[in-house]
């Protein structure tokens, strides 16, 4: 922990409750040379696993990539990259059973990818065709969560039903090192913590909230704060997809076998803007950019599986499925059709509400008044 | 009723020795600058206000001409802005908050109408809060969910809380300057559709007051009322309603709360016909509120009850929609069409 603030000086006997000196460095099995770690070889090399995480993720940063394209050619409203943070989407999730239901942020696509959504689901959010772009329940992943912190309240509620269920579960929920700010997610953490509910807390720390640095954010970084909420905590280098699958494992165990909420904290880089709208040249350097370049994570698990006898007959052929899923991805999104303002009437009350009647008509008599003017 | 601001309520403001051009974006950020220069009480706070100015651009500049500790680049809690621009403002600052976009304002919900806006009150006028806060508000940018929204009746509906709502550059300079000089909390809404809308403002004028709305246009036959972003709208169908032969005219409310009720019963006297016109829906909106307050003080000059254009009583849509749910000059011509023929 940071020490700026010292304790004590003089003689007198501390009263203090002692601070929390020791740092848990965050854990790492591949360094972002590609070598494995003493505790990568402890905990063994899966080369299966590894070429499945990889594969997800260069799909993932295919998928990035044509969106940020399409955006940039006004096909999409907006976009969010995930570019450089494929490694703790997917190696998280891939921990997680299918049952295992999901709450995401909004710039979780790879995590998206992985339960099966599919561009078309993905991308309609993000071309204004809709607020949601699938239905939750078929994937186990909830739709997007645009305000910040909220989801995490959700998953922390959908685990007391899964108490309530009965049986073995965990509930995860995505969110990042700005939205770990909002009162909602120390609310959250307080409340799982209180009663032992089966949330496992997943905080990407890409380092930046659009141009919010995280020394600007907290002081206690997330994965210690989470300590003292009373989660049980892990840190690790969100950019080693093996370790943080590892990591996610060994948390969603401890919270399926009921031994109350975990957090992981998986350390990684927002390489892109924030958005297709941000200019980060505004507040960050090239040379962090540069540092974080060289510990990206596709680069890191290619170097391994070659060094570990992975044939290049077999990149390739992953080469040619991103580039199927790319032209999937042009494909789909031009595909996406507006929806009627007519048909969104139909779904704001459950139950028949006379004023919504009355704003249909209306609506349709004055769509046909200006069909009739011609 | 007494106003202390003795510029004319019609658009134009004379123009002064430092007339210029420029965005409503700009005007804003010209703004506060004038009253960070003016008052060193000033205090910006908001989500990434410093380095970048924040995502619309309206605090550039500010953070290196003040400093960190005047422009502060909150953490990412609205309801942590809101309420330490309150401990601020208890300290003796005059904090000017920025909700990054409307539909985000709510996590902050509780410090602004249980602890800002009562708190004078509590304290029978004892204290005093001179908080600003800043919301980009409205659709029509194509934005995703929770970006486009008009929640200014939540707001005007809390006792305590003035509600501006700037329309044009030149008027944005004086309003947002009025705002903060104000003793009393105000939520500030700026239509962020607008931001890159050119127009003159002039650099010496006066804040604006905050009880006064404009006339920017006079009629005959049919008032319109509008506020923010829907003041073009509303202009650009009074203009197009003179090829019917028709005599529109246009008030920019201003403030919400309070409403310039004499210039609004005035404009009432001179057409008859009134149509308010607003982005958010018109169920329980201002427009609601000026229909009755109009029908109770001047029934008896009215050709037509007052009528509304708002958007349906439907959360914002995917922007794809969105051009279907705000109001357009059809449907305002459409209501002054409907007015006419009462
Ligand atoms: C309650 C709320 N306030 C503000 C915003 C605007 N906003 C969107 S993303 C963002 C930064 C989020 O940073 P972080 O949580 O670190 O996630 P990242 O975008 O880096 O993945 C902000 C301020 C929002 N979506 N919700």
């Amino acid at each position: 922990m940071s020490s700026t603030h010292d304790h004590v000086a003089n003689d007198e006997p501390s009263l203090e409750v002692a601070p929390r000196r020791e740092v848990s460095p965050p854990v790492q099995f591949v360094t972002p040379e590609g070598e494995v770690t003493a505790l990568g070889e402890q905990h063994g090399i899966d080369l299966d696993l590894a070429r499945q995480l990889y594969r997800h993720m260069s799909l993932a940063r295919r998928l990035d990539q044509e969106a940020l394209a399409l955006q940039r050619q006004g096909e999409l409203g907006l976009w969010l990259q995930c570019w450089g943070q494929e490694a703790a989407q997917v190696g998280s999730i891939l921990a997680l059973r299918e049952s295992d239901y999901v709450f995401p942020s909004y710039r979780e696509h790879a995590a998206a990818l992985v339960r099966g959504i599919s561009p078309t689901e993905l991308l309609s959010q993000w071309r204004g065709a809709t607020h949601a772009g699938w239905d939750p329940t078929s994937r186990n992943l909830h739709f997007y969560s645009l305000v910040l912190g909220t989801q995490t309240l959700h998953a922390t509620g959908y685990a007391m039903g899964a108490v309530l269920d009965g049986g073995e579960h965990v509930v995860a929920a995505y969110f990042g090192d700005g939205a770990a700010s909002q009162g909602d997610v120390s609310e959250a953490f307080n409340w799982a913590a209180a009663r032992d509910l089966p949330v496992l807390f997943i905080c990407q720390n890409n380092q930046w909230a659009i141009s919010t640095p995280t020394s600007l954010q907290y002081r206690t970084p997330v994965h210690e704060r989470a300590a003292g909420f009373g989660l049980r905590s892990f840190h690790v280098d969100g950019n080693d997809a093996l370790a943080v699958h590892a990591v996610t494992a060994q948390a969603a165990d401890i919270v399926r076998r009921g031994q109350g909420p975990a957090l992981v904290e998986a350390v990684t880089f927002r390489m892109a803007g924030h958005s297709t709208s941000d200019d980060p040249t505004k507040y960050r350097t090239a040379e962090e950019f540069a540092a974080w370049e060289a510990r990206d994570p596709l680069t890191r698990l290619r170097t391994l599986l070659e060094h570990r006898d992975t044939e290049p007959s077999w990149f390739s052929a992953l080469s040619a499925e991103a580039d199927e899923l790319g032209v999937e991805v042009r494909r789909a999104c031009r595909a996406i059709e507006a929806p009627k303002l007519d048909d969104l009437f139909d779904h704001a009350y459950a139950h028949p509400h006379s004023l919504v009647d009355v704003e249909r008509l209306t609506h349709r008599e004055f769509v046909d008044s200006l069909e009739v003017a011609g | 009723m007494t106003s202390l601001d003795a510029t004319p309520t019609a658009g134009a403001t004379p123009p002064g020795t430092k007339t210029t051009t420029m965005t409503l974006g700009k005007a804003l950020n010209a703004g506060l600058r004038r009253a960070m220069q003016d008052d060193d009480h000033v205090v910006l706070l908001g989500e990434d206000v410093g380095a970048l100015g924040g995502v619309f651009r309206i605090t550039e500049g500010l953070q290196d001409e003040f400093g960190a500790q005047r422009v502060v680049d909150a953490p990412l809690a609205e309801s942590a802005i809101v309420g330490a621009a309150i401990g601020l403002a208890l300290r003796g600052y005059r904090p000017v908050c920025e909700i990054q976009f409307d539909g985000f304002i709510y996590p902050a919900f509780d410090q602004i109408v249980s602890q800002l806006a009562k708190m004078r009150a509590r304290s029978g006028g004892r204290v005093t809060l001179p908080v600003v806060i800043r919301v980009p508000v409205g659709g029509g940018i194509g934005a995703v969910e929770h970006h486009s929204e008009s929640n200014e009746a939540y707001f005007a509906h809390t006792a305590g809380l003035r509600v501006v709502s700037c329309a044009d550059p030149g008027d944005s300079y004086r309003l947002i300057r009025a705002a903060i000089a104000s003793d009393d909390p105000v939520i500030f809404y700026e239509p962020k559709r607008r931001y890159w809308d050119k127009g003159p403002v002039d650099l010496d004028a006066a804040p604006a007051s905050l009880d006064r709305a404009r006339v920017l246009r006079e009629g005959r036959d049919v008032t319109l009322v509008a506020h923010g972003p829907t003041v073009k709208t509303a202009l650009a169908a009074a203009e197009a309603a003179t090829e019917d032969g028709f005599s529109v005219g246009v008030v920019d409310l201003r403030t919400i709360s309070p409403l310039d009720m004499d210039t609004l019963m005035r404009c009432a006297e001179t057409t008859g016909r009134m149509v308010v016109v607003h982005e958010a829906s018109t169920f329980l909106g201002i427009g609601a509120e000026i229909a009755a307050a109009i029908t109770e003080a001047c029934f008896h000059v009215l050709e037509a009850p007052v009528l509304r254009v708002g958007s349906y009583n439907l959360p914002y849509p995917p922007a794809k929609v969105e051009d279907d749910f705000l109001p357009d000059v059809d449907r305002v011509l459409d209501a002054v069409d409907r007015a006419l023929k009462f």
